[in-house]
């Protein structure tokens, strides 16, 4: 039966990226989204650990991200559970076991703003992160830091910043904060295959 | 006028009240009922229940296209939410994720009842470790931190255990926020209706509700332009489609023969007066048969109004004949004559044509039997007013135009015949007849069609897109069926939790994609309380639950609201399909089970491994024996009704012989002589015959429809054989231009009446038409050349 039963699925991909890089020193938000738009392919490790307050220590995930502009972000975890996300012109895929599950982006409006906070950032889209985030943009092309606040209150019940570090046109930190204090923190390595 | 004159009229009069307040208080059906056998075996009772009642049966597809992708999604959108406000859908699926909170806190709250995973070893130490483990695994995942609100109170991840089970069956393709093809042309949506997909006025109101729905939805975003169109297909729509089609078509046609046939009259009888007579045997039969028919069975099928006319078209013969061959005048010599010469006839071509539809009335399909019925007690109720009655509505003056000259003319034209000779005509009759066994013999194999869509108004086009809207949604094709009868719900829902496990194997060897089942909704009460009694005691849980978090990210203090649900849980009342209701869980369950008096149902839809797919039901079959499950058994609803469809067309044509043997030893009663007897049935013969052989040679597979035109032409055509026996055999040969007028003149008006449906769009129609037609013309040509050979 077709049943309309949500499994709410926020996904906190990520990317990193090695390619071309941008030169400006000085850099303002513009600067560092036209760098970032400029690179086509991405490919990262990741671990992330999830500080969660009903578990007493973090628990940690790793695996490998790629990223091909403008709209496909794919994560791959390995550890502790094989699982794959795919987001792919909205469409997010995920495959986890024998659970094959496709979804709509739109359709689960608090979850795209996660999706959407490092897709946009990787692509270098500023009108997509300003339709959903008021920015706040600290540092320099040297080292950056985006500060993303959802606009949308059902997203603000969830979710109270994701925080985007990067270096030249490479992220080298996700880290989503959620509104009761949990959070979890995405490292990224730029992968040594392309 | 003399008093048994006015007795024929005063009782006519009587009856004619008597029948038209019985029409007027009859009861009329328009389902399907009429092709479903009124008999049924256990498994024909099973199809007639899905074709009535079913979940296939209450589905209609919307398809919405054209225009922009986004616009087509808004209106579908709005489509469905305008929809959900109608109490005529039980469900409107479009992919859209409405918030469902019932659901979640149904599920939720039952969970530990719900769960496929719960049983006693759930929740000794080692298997609440192996749970809670997998739960933090869970938490790792890119999805876990919207998942970790569950944690304190479902360590053990029944909640998505649960959400698991019920989405194992894939959905379609979503865009834009709702379902869309496979190659995203169309916006998809299935709504289910409330009411069963028999009943074809609920059914149309349904599709005046979608369309009226996209109508405003379109409007509301200005797409008046018309670019986004909607298209509906299913069932339901199908019968509604199909009861318009054949309406219009009856209505359009019988008017346009109507027209013809009135015409043809008039210019023959040169009299409005003779016109308005030579009806009323017609007009009354069909009174008289609706009447009989509501007397006999209780109510009245649409298929008898529409065809029953057709039937007893024959009966606007007796009035040409009686008018031009008791020589038109009214005076009481001739029509003593008449009486004397031509009734006798007329009475033995009624009986032969009684016979012949007497071999519809034991058939097992009630809209055969209307049609035997109604065909009978119309030709009786026509024949006796063509006797009784016409002759005392004569007026004094009343005179139609000669046709004597018409007469011998035709009677000119069979010079040639006569001058051929006997034997040279039986011989090219002969010939003939062996030239049409040949071709029906080379065909045999395929000269029957046996699948039900032969019968179906609905267009190869419209079938197709059907096909392609339910290979997109997948979900919503129950063409396969797995059903677990019993005399309890509680009984079905075990079988159907047993059945579980065979099909589950097949799904796993790739032998079917999916499967359904309202057990998934339902629990049995037995798996219930063993799920519910796998939850220990609340010390003991809390003992098992500190030996199984050591070592582990987790404190057990912090799931003291686990072991709060987990007591409370062994303390609730079971779940009742009642706890359902207000849930699209209750859709899914009510959808699945069906009940009628003693009777349970519950229904196993089986999806393909591919969409559009076959399923292979012999393997299923197998395994539901090799898991000794006798109580559940493979639907499969295309075979099933075309089996159906099959036994009674083979039943039609056992009992259309023995009606041929019946006719054949009336005749022998009659006419008491095998030479003659042979003489009236070799046209008919050879006329079937002919006709079977032309449209196979045309390509064209018989069906039942095909079978009634060969009872009519046989029907129609005994009458013509009959006068030119008697015609033979008369001692005074001047009537024999009339005879052979009156002839021609009824034989016009089958023929136009016929032929006129043959061009019409629905099946059915046509194949009564190409057959009647050109046979009722054969069988009269064949009669005439036969008889004037021998002359």
């Amino acid at each position: 039966m077709m049943l309309r039963i949500v499994v709410l699925c926020a996904c906190s991909i990520t990317a990193c990226i090695s390619a071309s890089a941008a030169t400006q020193e000085a850099g303002t938000l513009d600067d560092v989204l036209s760098g970032l738009a400029l690179r086509k392919h991405g490919h990262a490790e990741f671990i992330e650990q999830k500080f969660i307050a009903a578990l007493n220590r973090p628990i940690e995930s790793s695996g490998e991200l790629l990223f091909d502009a403008p709209d496909h972000l794919e994560q791959r975890t390995l550890k502790p559970r094989a699982e794959t996300l795919v987001l792919d012109n909205g469409t997010l895929t995920v495959d986890r076991g024998r659970t094959h599950r496709v979804m709509e982006m739109q359709a689960f409006p608090q979850v795209e703003p996660l999706v959407e906070s490092i897709r946009a950032t990787l692509a270098g889209d500023r009108a997509a992160l300003n339709h959903l985030f008021h920015i706040e943009f600290t540092g320099g092309m040297a080292r950056w830091t985006l500060t993303l606040v959802p606009l949308e209150s059902k997203v603000k019940q969830l979710v109270s910043q994701v925080k985007i570090d990067g270096v030249r046109d490479q992220l080298i930190k996700v880290e989503i904060r959620q509104t009761d204090g949990d959070r979890s923190l995405m490292t990224l390595r730029p992968s040594p295959t392309p | 006028m003399t008093a048994s004159r006015a007795w024929a009229l005063g009782l006519w009069l009587i009856g004619i009240a008597v029948a038209a307040f019985i029409v007027a208080r009859a009861r009329y059906i328009t389902d399907l009922s009429a092709f479903l056998p009124a008999h049924p075996t256990p498994t024909q009772q099973l199809l007639v229940d899905q074709l009535r009642d079913g979940p296939a049966s209450r589905l209609i597809l919307i398809a919405i296209e054209g225009g922009q992708s986004a616009a087509r999604a808004q209106i579908s959108a709005s489509l469905a939410q305008r929809l959900r406000q109608d109490g005529q859908f039980v469900s409107i699926n479009n992919g859209e994720t409405v918030a469902e909170q019932a659901d979640r806190e149904f599920l939720f709250k039952h969970r530990y009842l719900l769960s496929e995973s719960v049983d006693a070893a759930r929740f000794s130490a080692s298997g609440l470790r192996d749970a809670i483990s997998e739960t933090i695994d869970n938490l790792a995942s890119p999805a876990g931190l919207l998942f970790k609100s569950l944690l304190p109170r479902d360590p053990t991840g029944e909640l998505l255990n649960i959400v698991d089970q019920l989405q194992r069956a894939p959905g379609p393709v979503t865009r834009d926020g709702v379902w869309v093809s496979a190659d995203g042309s169309r916006a998809l949506a299935v709504a289910q209706t409330a009411a069963s997909g028999s009943d074809s006025d609920a059914q149309a109101r349904a599709v005046d509700a979608i369309r009226a729905a996209f109508a405003a939805a379109a409007h509301a975003r200005d797409e008046q332009n018309g670019a986004v169109r909607l298209k509906l297909s299913g069932p339901g729509v199908f019968a509604v489609q199909a009861r318009v089609k054949i309406e219009r078509a009856a209505v359009r046609l019988s008017i346009v023969s109507g027209i013809l046939v009135v015409a043809l009259l008039l210019i023959v009888y040169r009299s409005a007066t003779a016109l308005g007579l030579g009806l009323l045997p017609v007009a009354t039969g069909a009174v008289v048969g609706i009447a009989a028919v509501a007397l006999g069975f209780g109510a009245v099928h649409g298929i008898t109004l529409g065809f029953g006319i057709t039937l007893i078209g024959e009966s606007v013969d007796y009035s040409i004949y009686f008018f031009i061959q008791s020589q038109r005048r009214a005076d009481d010599a001739t029509s003593l004559e008449w009486r004397e010469r031509w009734w006798p006839t007329i009475r033995l071509g009624m009986l032969t044509s009684v016979c012949g539809f007497a071999s519809l009335l034991p058939s097992g399909f009630p809209g055969l039997q209307q049609l035997g019925m109604y065909s009978i007690s119309g030709l009786i109720a026509a024949a006796l007013v063509t006797r009784f009655v016409l002759p005392a509505l004569l007026p004094a003056d009343f005179a139609i135009r000669d046709v004597a000259p018409l007469g011998r003319t035709l009677a000119r034209g069979l010079e040639p015949l006569r001058r051929l000779g006997a034997k040279k005509v039986a011989g090219v009759a002969v010939g003939l007849a062996l030239a049409c066994v040949w071709v029906l013999v080379r065909a045999h194999a395929s000269l029957w069609n046996h699948e039900l869509s032969a019968l179906s108004p609905i267009s190869l086009e419209d079938q197709n897109y059907d096909a392609k809207l339910r290979a997109d949604l997948g979900a919503a094709d129950v063409r396969d069926i797995v059903i677990v009868s019993g005399s309890s719900l509680e009984s079905v829902l075990r079988g159907a939790e047993a059945a579980a496990g065979p099909l589950q194997g097949l799904v796993e060897k790739k032998i079917i994609g999916s499967f359904d089942s309202p057990a998934n909704y339902l629990p049995s009460i037995s798996t219930q309380e063993s799920r519910r009694g796998s939850l220990p005691g609340s010390a003991e849980l809390r003992a098992n639950l500190i030996q199984a978090t050591q070592g582990l990210p987790v404190q057990s203090e912090s799931l003291q609201p686990f072991l709060e649900d987990a007591e409370a849980t062994r303390h609730a009342a079971l779940i009742t399909a009642r706890d359902l209701e207000g849930t699209s869980l209750g859709t899914g369950f009510d959808a699945l089970i069906m009940h009628q008096r003693e009777r349970w149902n519950a229904l196993l839809p089986l999806r393909s491994v591919t969409a559009g797919g076959n399923i292979d039901l012999a393997q299923v079959a197998a395994a539901l024996r090799e898991g000794s499950l006798p109580q559940a058994r493979v639907l499969d609803l295309k075979q099933e009704s075309d089996s159906l469809y099959a036994s009674y067309l083979t039943e039609a044509i056992h009992f259309s012989l023995a009606g041929f043997l019946a006719l054949t030893v009336l005749l022998l009663l009659a006419l008491r002589s095998a030479f003659r007897v042979t003489r009236v049935l070799a046209p008919l013969v050879l006329a079937v015959l002919t006709v079977a052989a032309l449209l196979i040679a045309a390509g064209v597979q018989l069906t039942i429809l095909h079978l009634v035109g060969m009872l009519l032409i046989v029907a129609i055509g005994s009458n013509y054989a009959l006068f030119f026996d008697r015609q033979g055999h008369a001692s005074n040969p001047d009537g024999q231009p009339l005879t052979l007028a009156s002839l021609v003149i009824a034989n016009a008006s089958t023929v136009i009446g016929f032929g006129l449906l043959s061009f019409s769009q629905v099946p059915v129609l046509v194949a009564l038409g190409c057959t009647v037609a050109p046979g009722a013309f054969l069988a009269l040509i064949f009669a005439a050349a036969l008889s004037a050979s021998d002359a």
